[in-house]
């Protein structure tokens, strides 16, 4: 299953995307129960594309909260398609395409 | 000799159509991500410090940027933020936190149409102004808000 959950609509030219994604963003301040610190984890770039051209770049550091959710908007048409995809400190990713409605 | 060349063709484009899906996957993406990230501006630093690593610069003059935060946040492990402006030409955005230990929290690239504006949710450890900051024309502009914490959220 995807770590990214996506909504885009398109009104009067404008698209708002929606997305929530599943991280723990960790700030590699906190302990876990043994008292051990927990290391860094967390989404370092989102990367936003629509019909082939990047709408939108986002790096992100350690004090975006756990489980991202990420809105933003750009000019586009019902039916293009949306790329949104994320990379992670340890270079771990993910990706989800869907069509814009 | 007709048929083996179109053979020889076939297979070449069929190796091309290859590396045109593993790059549409992120297969190859990722390492170039990795490489933009601005991982110097990310740092633990003091908030003017931050502002010159992530921006370039400290001397900002005020834009109009709207803030949109709670007054009073609860939780500072979820503080929801929406930052948007209507000026022009926007090509860079960015939202700091001045009290954070690592005080840029994101810094946004807009693409192509892309209309300047965003909203995520942030950490914030105590009670700070928030700045938000835009580039427009290629100067960039601030805006602060104070958010007011009940129960900090960076250390655990």
């Amino acid at each position: 299953m995807s770590t990214i959950r996506v909504r885009a609509a398109e009104r009067d030219g404008v698209v708002t995307v929606r997305a929530l994604m599943t991280h723990p963003m960790e700030t590699g301040t906190a302990k876990d129960s043994a008292g051990n610190v927990i290391p860094p984890h967390h989404i370092e770039t989102v990367l936003a594309e629509s019909e082939g051209n990047t709408v939108m770049t986002a790096y992100w550091g350690v004090t975006i909260s756990r489980n991202p959710f990420f809105q933003f908007q750009f000019a586009g048409n019902s039916g293009d398609s949306l790329k949104l995809s994320w990379t992670d400190n340890k270079g771990e990713s993910d990706s989800v395409e869907t069509t814009i409605g | 000799m007709t048929s083996n060349k179109r053979r020889v063709f076939l297979k070449g484009s069929l190796a091309a159509g290859t590396v045109g899906v593993a790059v549409g996957a992120g297969l190859l993406a990722p390492s170039k991500l990795l490489a933009a990230w601005p991982s110097d501006a990310f740092q633990s630093l003091p908030f003017e410090d931050s502002l010159e690593a992530a921006l370039g610069t400290t001397e900002m003059p005020e834009g109009e940027i709207e803030i949109t935060a709670p007054e009073i946040a609860e939780n500072g492990m979820v503080v929801p933020v929406t930052v948007e402006t209507g000026m022009s030409d926007v090509s860079e955005m960015a939202l700091f936190v001045v009290e954070n230990g690592s005080p840029l929290t994101s810094k946004y690239i807009l693409g192509a149409g892309a209309v300047p504006m965003f909203a995520t949710r942030i950490k914030m450890g105590e009670s700070s102004d928030v700045v938000a900051t835009v580039k427009s024309n290629g100067t960039w502009y601030s805006a602060t808000r104070e958010v007011k914490v009940t129960i900090g959220g960076c250390g655990g």
